[in-house]
């Protein structure tokens, strides 16, 4: 199980090396092959497979990026289902790396959630990969972006399975930098490489904090285990606590891109639209809500932590969907409700629904995906990314428009689609904690998934027991009713306006009068067929959790947000009607601008940040200059200038030369005359 | 005889030789000059070896010496300035400054130095 | 102060006089004549304090061969002949300062040294004799002597070597393959410098600037 494991996240990684080395060698191996069967034979199969033929053998670096992807989704499934069949932690460490201090495992943990999330990453990326292989067709770096793609999909693997924190963020760290790499690959646009830079710099800054929340914790509980670490929980002080977990936040809000770290995501769109999809939509920014479910214990017990993440997810959720509402760039309508999704799944963890949130992950992860899959259809075939030049394409893209709606009915919660289920489930959730009720389910067991799940000898079963009714110790510290009430509210406001600005892309994309001069003809089938197939789990995701009681919608609950969809929905699609060519947007008048630049935050964190620091900068190269370097050249100078007085007396006349010798002798004989 | 007036003339001798090699420009002018304090000291030493009279005669013999040397030092000399003249066209010596510090400008040409990344400032 | 005494102050004047013309005159031809002179007097001086074999190689060599070396080369690096002005150096007040403190010192020196010093002359006469001298040459400095004509080779060698245009160093001075044929097809010989001066003196003037702009 575990060495399945370890495969599953070894094959994108090795992928990642050969398809940078061999990629291109082996298209040219493939190349005859491919003639081969490309040459007619009378009464071939279907039309398709000789397409398929035709595009993949040859090839080399889409197969090394497809292939492994597509072993490491069926070893998760597997591994998913055995997890599934018997439920129970499987830890496997290949060694224990001594260090200076502490030393730190380098271990594989599967549980029920890392087995779904992993199985969820391990779909994405395979989807993506296919994706690529037409998006990325006439791209000329086309091998590295795969090799990249591989190595991310590693990464996040690592990061989901690992049994370390060290090792988780390693992954973390490697995720980053595939980031930073994938954003900027069409550097020679220098916005692009901006927003690469952006991208870096910011999460990096959340980094620091992370990594330093888990020296904390790690040191706190003698180990970097992160099993060894929950179970050091209830006996950790409070301090400790409060202090590991604000500093693992700032890592999640850096990565999981939620205020106020999260400028850079809007940026990152600058990238090929596949990797939106994967890294900024589906896996690597919810990376974040992951491992503080992974933590979730050491958060439970650090109520101000949680409070602190519940004011984020509130600003957050409701900031990018204003935002995303006002957004003009369908790239950018989708990352600002990325963000905004993203708080939904840290504010259910913020009032205690842990599986609410996984829950919301796994399905966001789906019908963000297919969203973004399918708006890079579109944008391939409209040529542009902004959404006036869209319009009308509903006939012309039947799948496209087909799975795009199931996609944004997902986003705003329109049953059955899969978002309806888990954003419902976060908001029963916020309602219980901001009426002190206890949880329903509480941190049971989504998808079988456990924070525990082993012996239990640690006392604290009630987190390591995956069936019993879990029993919240006495010491646990409630979570404020006031945080349940913030993200209970801006929940609501939240699912209105999400279900405006998904309205109205989708009416402002699919639907009206074709607004471009091209003409809309369906992507090709490579880029087709992922996105259709990505509908269905965007669909039926949902469903799942009627199977858990603590994830079935409550009835009230699903009335009130139904009718705030209906709100947001219906009044995009009035003003819609009323004048189908123009954009609802237009009644926001003057807040649109504000909403649009995302309240102006780069321009808030340029004055208070980046001027300062550049400012400093350039005191610091002015000091460098003027004081450090006019030092050691006032020095250099003063040097030559005395010895230039020297230099006078080396002239080149050996009679000068001579004449001294001479005087000096003559002086030097007057001298001892003289003495003795 | 007087010790005193052969070796004061020797002096006198030797003097004038340095006065010619400092501030003559010819070089020509400057072998002979040296040739002066050669027999400057040449008279000293026939000078003082009739002093001692010693079996050695170490004092003349070395004086046969020093003129067979000063012959050799003339014709080395003599083809070391033509050589010159041949590539020069001088013998001046004050003239031949090639062992002089060309670099004479120390401020001006402090940043026309390139610094350790070869770039100019 | 007996007559030798005088006879020795009246040359040694004689010596210094012309010295100083040498070191004083104009005329590069006319130094070299002074020089003459004061060698001729420094022998008759030998002559004097009875070394009478020195006198004669000094009047052989210094007089006969020396002498005549350096007119040649007055001739060769083409001296002005006559009256020129700029014989002198910039250096010339230092070398005066240099060369008057030299001569105080030396003469103070002397003087407080050897005030009262006295030899008898006549008892050394027949010390400097060729015999004595050549008895004394061939025994007792008979190794040095031997060095001394070995060092006398080189210095020959050496001459030759420098004089040449066409061997020692052609090759690491960037002469091209043209330009040394040229000069081997020229009547060489280690007396090639001379007589090609004669012949050609214009080819060699251009290898010469050439040379130059190559040292620039």
């Amino acid at each position: 199980m575990i060495v399945l494991a370890a495969v599953a996240i070894l094959l994108p990684f090795a992928a990642a090396f050969a398809g940078m080395l061999f990629g291109p060698t082996v298209s040219h191996l493939l190349t005859p092959l491919a003639r081969r069967v490309r040459s007619p034979r009378p009464g071939t199969a279907a039309g398709r497979a000789r397409v398929l033929a035709r595009r993949l053998p040859a090839n080399g670096p889409a197969l090394i990026a497809v292939l492994p992807v597509a072993v490491s989704t069926v070893i998760t499934a597997v591994v998913a289902f055995e997890q599934w069949r018997q439920p129970r932690v499987r830890t496997g460490t290949l060694t224990l790396v001594q260090t200076g201090g502490l030393p730190f495992a380098v271990s594989l943990d599967v549980d029920g959630l890392s087995a779904v999330v992993a199985l969820m990453v391990c779909c994405v990326a395979l989807a993506v990969q296919i994706y690529s292989v037409a998006y990325m067709r006439d791209d000329p770096r086309y091998s590295s972006y795969a090799a990249f793609v591989s190595l991310f999909t590693a990464a996040m693997l690592l990061v989901v399975l690992s049994g370390d924190l060290l090792v988780l963020y390693v992954g973390w760290e490697v995720m980053g930098v595939c980031s930073y790499f994938l954003i900027g690959h069409y550097w020679h646009d220098r916005a692009t490489s901006r927003a690469a830079v952006k991208a870096f710099l910011m999460t990096r800054i959340g980094d620091v904090g992370f990594l330093f929340g888990i020296f904390v914790l790690g040191m706190a509980a003698h180990s970097f285990g992160i099993r060894a670490v929950i179970a050091h929980v209830p006996a950790m002080s409070h301090t400790t606590l409060v202090a590991g977990t604000l500093l693992l936040l700032c890592g999640v809000a850096g990565k999981s891109a939620q205020f106020p770290l999260h400028t850079w995501l809007p940026d990152a769109m600058a990238g090929p639209t596949p990797v939106s999809a994967l890294i900024h939509a589906a896996t690597m920014v919810a990376a974040g809500v992951y491992v503080v479910a992974r933590l979730y214990p050491a958060f439970l017990f650090a109520p101000a932590s949680l409070a602190v993440l519940g004011i984020i997810a509130a600003i957050s959720m409701l900031g990018a969907a204003l935002a995303a509402l006002a957004q003009d760039d369908l790239k950018r309508v989708l990352a600002y409700s990325t963000i905004s999704q993203l708080a939904y799944m840290a504010g259910g963890l913020a009032v205690g629904t842990r599986d609410g949130a996984v829950f919301h992950l796994l399905s966001h992860g789906a019908f963000k995906a297919l969203l973004f899959l399918g708006a890079g259809c579109v944008i391939v075939t409209v040529g542009s990314s902004v959404l006036s030049t869209m319009g009308g394409l509903r006939r012309a893209m039947p799948v496209t428009f087909w799975s795009m709606t199931i996609g944004f009915a997902a986003l705003a919660g329109v049953p059955p689609a899969s978002g309806f289920f888990s954003k419902d489930t976060i908001l029963s959730q916020a309602w219980h904690a901001a009426r002190q009720q206890r949880p329903r389910g509480d941190f049971g067991s989504f998808a079988h998934s456990s924070v525990g799940g082993g012996t239990g000898t640690q006392g604290y079963t009630a987190l390591n027991n995956a069936h019993r009714l879990p029993v919240i110790p006495e010491s646990m510290p409630g979570i404020p009713s006031w945080t349940g009430w913030l993200v209970f509210i801006a929940g609501l406001v939240t699912v209105a306006i999400t279900a405006a600005y998904a309205t109205r892309t989708w009416l402002v994309t699919f639907f009206g009068e074709q607004r471009s001069e091209v003409a809309p003809r369906e992507a090709p089938p490579l880029m087709r067929w992922p996105v259709a197939v990505l509908a269905v789990p965007a669909l039926v995701l949902g469903f799942l959790g009627l199977g858990s009681d603590h994830l079935r919608p409550e009835p009230g609950m699903a009335a009130v947000s139904l009718l705030f969809t209906a709100a947001g929905a219906g009044a995009v699609f009035l003003v819609w009607n009323n004048d189908p060519a123009l954009d609802p947007v237009r009644l926001l008048g003057p807040v649109r601008p504000v909403l649009q630049a995302g309240f102006h935050l780069d321009n808030v964190y340029d004055v208070l940040v980046v001027r300062p620091v550049l400012a400093l900068a350039r005191l610091v190269v002015s000091t460098d200059e003027r004081v450090v370097d006019a030092a050691v050249e006032g020095s250099g100078r003063g040097a030559r200038r005395l010895g230039g007085l020297l230099r006078a007396t080396e002239n080149g006349n050996p009679q000068a030369y001579v004449s001294g010798l001479l005087a000096g002798v003559v002086i030097i004989v007057l001298a001892v005359v003289v003495l003795t | 005889m007087h010790l005193v007036y052969p070796v004061v003339i020797a002096a006198m001798l030797f003097s004038v030789g340095v006065y010619g090699v400092l501030a003559r420009r010819n070089a020509i002018l400057v072998l002979m000059s040296v040739e002066l304090m050669l027999n400057a000291v040449n008279l000293n030493l026939v000078v003082f070896d009739m002093r001692w009279a010693d079996r050695l005669h170490g004092g003349q013999v070395l004086t046969l010496f020093v003129i067979v040397l000063a012959a050799a030092e003339v014709g080395l000399g003599l083809a070391l300035v033509l050589l010159i003249y041949r590539n020069r066209r001088t013998v001046d010596i004050d003239r031949l400054r090639a062992l002089a510090d060309r670099d004479v400008d120390p401020d001006s040409d402090i940043s026309a130095i390139p610094d350790d990344e070869g770039v100019r400032r | 102060m007996t007559a030798a005494d005088v006879v020795i102050v009246l040359l040694g004047v004689v010596a210094v006089g012309s010295g100083v013309l040498v070191v004083a005159t104009r005329q590069l031809v006319h130094a070299a004549l002074w020089l003459v002179v004061s060698f001729g007097s420094l022998a008759a001086s030998y002559v004097v304090l009875a070394a009478e074999f020195v006198a004669w190689v000094q009047v052989l060599i210094y007089v006969g061969a020396i002498v005549v070396l350096l007119l040649f080369g007055i001739m060769l690096t083409r001296a002005p002949i006559g009256r020129s002005e700029d014989l002198d150096s910039d250096n010339r007040v230092v070398a005066l300062v240099v060369a008057a403190a030299t001569a105080a010192v030396l003469v103070t020196t002397l003087v407080r040294g050897f005030r009262s010093a006295y030899f008898p002359l006549k008892a050394r006469v027949g010390n400097g004799s060729s015999e004595v001298l050549g008895a004394s040459l061939f025994r007792t400095w008979v190794l040095p002597f031997e060095a001394l004509s070995v060092l006398l080779l080189a210095a020959l060698i050496g001459a030759i070597v420098l004089s040449r245009t066409d061997i020692g160093g052609a090759d690491s001075d960037g002469d091209t393959p043209q330009r040394r044929e040229r000069r081997r097809g020229g009547p060489g010989g280690s007396l090639g410098l001379a007589r090609r001066r004669g012949s050609g003196p214009d080819e060699d003037d251009t290898i010469v600037l050439s040379r130059v702009d190559e040292e620039v």
